[in-house]
């Protein structure tokens, strides 16, 4: 039998070969399966996969300012900064040709990227730039183009411009990576921290992790109860109970959201109870919301259906009698609770989890609404640069932490808990 | 012998309701005794599973007491009772393995490490699954979680072990083979039983009493036995075995047995007088299906003539059902001596012996 396998093809009972009547049989099927899929597939290409490589892309990209000053580059990689104090002739050269020729918006495109760099490459372009159209006008192309940009700007006698320049000439860049992380290039391309003064982002990441971790335990905290209740409670109070469970869902954000300041500023409604109530005074109101504590208290409220609906589904299929078990068999109702009922609801518990902490990472508009100054998010920061700045590597750099950040914590689990272990219903 | 000096759980004047309407249990008197096989039996909705739970600690009785080594229990917290129990459906723990389920009721009792290890390995070797302690229950076959759900309910050594129909997820074969393993294990440790089910022949294979449940009361308490042969009332005697039944109007009571003149003109019946008190009752009367002959008269009475309506060939004997006196649905079984050669539509001679008529309530 085994060598019937082995060694010769089977046949089927017209002698045609197995394989290849099964291949034959099970091409229309495989053929529709895949038309089925196919629309869904072009959907998460089209929707996912590539605006996600885009942003990576983006994040590294220096091809634009490489395309404009491709000669320059190209010269100055020949540079040998050990002997020279400044670039050879034939930069200055190049770079004359480039910004006498080259065409305008580009340039004024790789203007704003060099000034990521170093500050001050825009004004020393520019008034070089005037130099050379002027000169260029009156056609009078300088015999020496050291001396004639020197002449325009005495900056170009500054080693730390051309150095700066260094980090350009590369079609990929990690700049935006280190600036996402409070870094930048001192004179000697070193990677230091920024000024003192300008450090946002790892302070922002770090409110933002710590931010999506509280909210993440409170969710947890305030959900077990209400998802228990909904599990056990008789159906029609459990009926209500999931409506007002669900109910946030079908309000829209910003109504919630502005409830909330509603709520909680100082003149508000539970501001005004607690002064009417005698528990804090007129001049002590709580500043409960435009800081942390408001974009805490938003964010949790509005993230624990996520938390509640994936508890809720894997504690209904707990049987109610591993309680009676336990205690059958000489468990207190806490011991019980914590050695029989607790353990078997971790994958409820990890999924609403996992499920509110990567949403409470990138949240945005309720952070940005309640946030007031210190309670913004990194999401705050993405905004401001593709809209505010148009600073898009940054922005893609900043996302593609989040991602990155978002896989770790993924990973971390998978490691300690185990995806399998996930259970959303 | 003194029942209340003997009876281990006592149940006295229990009532129990969820609702203050209905009453699920009514008025419960219940002795059992140590070392006792006792099953509960009844239809679904009759109040033994509530008994059960009430025992277990997990409903209060709304009336009454129950008494657990003299010692009443209604106040005691169900992990304070040392009762095991075996529920419906297993309640292994899904998250520990066999040996993690059965040693918990060891650890919450803080009893040592080697004597756990020691005391799982018995009650697993008990029901002959020494080698499984490391799987998970989801890895075993249902057979051999009812048996784990057993161990776990012993592991502890209680005074008391309480079965919630334990084999109804079980095929037939399999919860044929665990009846007699419970049975045994029971016979060998000598710990007393208390056992729901709605399957009479389980209750039959099982129990030293049965006490058949209905409508929140217990119909009848007895052995086995006597259930089947001298049952006390028409439920009781439906309910356990297969029953045929006439119904009629007592004309004549004298001693032990009494006459009754069927419904519709058919006859007079002498039977056992059980459940009927006076002249002009209304009775039903039982005769169970093997206790019928046929092609043989009666010197005394009840010979009756039966038509064949079905014949059904069941190798070791033939069930015959017939209509006899107006009842379409009177079984006969025949047993297959080879001799038996009459066709559907023959008609039978019938007889029966008057002490295996019983006139009940109807």
């Amino acid at each position: 039998m085994e060598d019937c396998i082995s060694t010769s093809a089977l046949l089927t009972t017209d002698g045609v070969p197995l394989k290849q009547s099964l291949k034959k049989a099970e091409r229309k099927n495989k053929l529709r399966a895949f038309l089925l899929v196919f629309p869904l597939l072009l959907f998460i290409i089209v929707t996912f996969v590539m605006p996600i490589g885009d942003m990576l892309f983006r994040s590294v990209d220096d091809s634009q300012i490489n395309g404009v000053f491709s000669n320059t580059f190209n010269e100055y990689k020949k540079w040998d900064k050990e002997k020279d104090v400044l670039p050879p002739d034939e930069v200055y050269k190049a770079l004359f040709e480039e910004l006498a020729y080259g065409e305008k918006i580009q340039i004024g495109r790789a203007l704003t990227r060099m000034n990521y760099s170093k500050s001050g490459w825009k004004s020393l372009i520019k008034t070089t730039s005037r130099e050379i159209k002027k000169a260029v006008k009156k056609d009078e192309l300088p015999k020496n183009y050291k001396e004639f940009l020197i002449s325009a700007n005495d900056k170009w006698a500054d080693p730390t411009f051309w150095y700066a320049m260094g980090q350009m000439v590369n079609n990929t860049t990690p700049i935006y990576y280190w600036n996402a992380l409070d870094r930048t290039y001192d004179q000697d391309q070193n990677v230091v921290m920024q000024d003192e003064k300008r450090r946002i982002y790892i302070k922002t990441w770090i409110k933002t992790l710590k931010i999506s971790v509280y909210v993440t335990i409170f969710c947890l905290i305030l959900g077990f109860p209400v998802a228990h209740l909904l599990a056990n409670l008789p159906l029609r109070y459990s009926n209500l109970l999931m409506i007002f469970v669900l109910l946030p869902f079908w309000t829209s954000l910003l109504v919630r959201t502005t409830a909330w300041i509603v709520m909680l500023q100082q003149n508000g409604v539970i501001n005004g109870i607690l002064v009417w109530l005698g528990i804090l005074s007129d001049d002590g109101r709580l500043q409960l919301v435009y800081n942390e504590t408001g974009t805490l208290i938003a964010m949790t409220q509005i993230l624990l259906p996520f938390m509640i609906l994936p508890l809720y589904s894997v504690m209904r299929v707990i049987p109610k009698s591993h309680m009676r078990a336990a205690q059958n068999l000489g468990a207190k109702p806490a011991t019980a609770f914590w050695r029989v009922y607790l353990p078997q609801t971790i994958p409820g518990m990890s999924a609403g989890g996992l499920l509110v902490f990567v949403l409470a990472i990138g949240y945005f508009i309720t952070p940005e609404l309640v946030g007031g100054k210190d309670g913004k998010l990194i999401g705050h920061w993405i905004a401001y640069h593709l809209k505010t700045t148009l600073n898009w590597g940054l922005c893609a750099a900043l996302g593609a932490i989040l991602l990155g950040v978002m896989l770790i914590f993924y990973w971390l689990y998978n490691k300690i808990v185990g995806i399998d272990n996930i259970k959303l219903g | 012998m003194n029942v209340t000096s003997q009876s281990f759980v006592k149940f006295e004047k229990i009532d129990k309701s969820y609702d203050g309407e209905v009453l699920v249990v009514k008025n419960l008197n219940l002795d059992i005794a140590k070392g006792e096989f006792v099953t509960m039996l009844g239809p679904s909705g009759s109040g033994k599973t509530t008994t059960l739970m009430m025992l277990a600690g997990f409903e209060t009785p709304t009336n009454g007491e129950i008494f657990l080594d003299t010692k009443p229990i209604s106040k005691i917290p169900p992990y304070e009772r040392e009762i095991g129990m075996v529920f419906q459906n297993y309640a292994l723990f899904p998250h520990m393995t066999v040996e993690e389920n059965l040693s918990f009721p060891l650890e919450v009792r803080k009893i040592s490490k080697p004597e756990t290890k020691e005391k799982v390995q018995k009650a697993l070797d008990m029901v002959e699954l020494g080698n499984f302690g490391t799987r998970f229950p989801a890895q075993l076959s249902g057979g051999q979680q009812q048996r784990v759900a057993l161990a776990r309910a012993l592991v502890f050594e209680p005074r008391l072990v309480l079965m919630d129909e334990p084999l109804g997820a079980l095929d037939k074969n399999l919860r044929e083979q665990m009846q007699y393993e419970i049975k045994h294990i029971h016979d060998r440790i000598g710990i007393t039983v208390v056992y729901v089910t709605h399957d009479q022949s389980e209750a039959l294979t099982m129990s030293n009493r049965i006490a058949v449940f209905n409508d929140g009361v217990v119909q009848q308490l007895s052995t086995p036995d006597i259930l089947y042969e001298k049952p006390e009332n028409s439920f009781v005697a439906k309910f356990i075995g297969e029953n045929n039944t006439l119904n009629g109007m007592v004309t004549d009571i004298n001693g032990e047995t009494c006459t009754v003149e069927l419904d519709n003109g058919f006859g007079k019946v002498k039977a056992l007088k059980i459940n009927v008190n006076e002249k002009g009752d209304k009775t039903q009367l039982s005769i169970r299906p093997e206790r019928v002959t046929i092609d043989s008269t009666n010197p005394e009475a009840n010979n009756f003539e039966g038509k064949i309506l079905e014949l059904i060939y069941l190798g070791d004997h033939i069930r015959a059902r017939l209509n006899v006196c107006g009842n379409d649905e009177f079984i006969v079984k025949v047993p297959n001596e080879g001799s038996f050669n009459h066709k559907e539509g023959d008609l039978l001679n019938l007889s029966w012996n008057p002490n295996d008529v019983r006139a009940l309530d109807i």
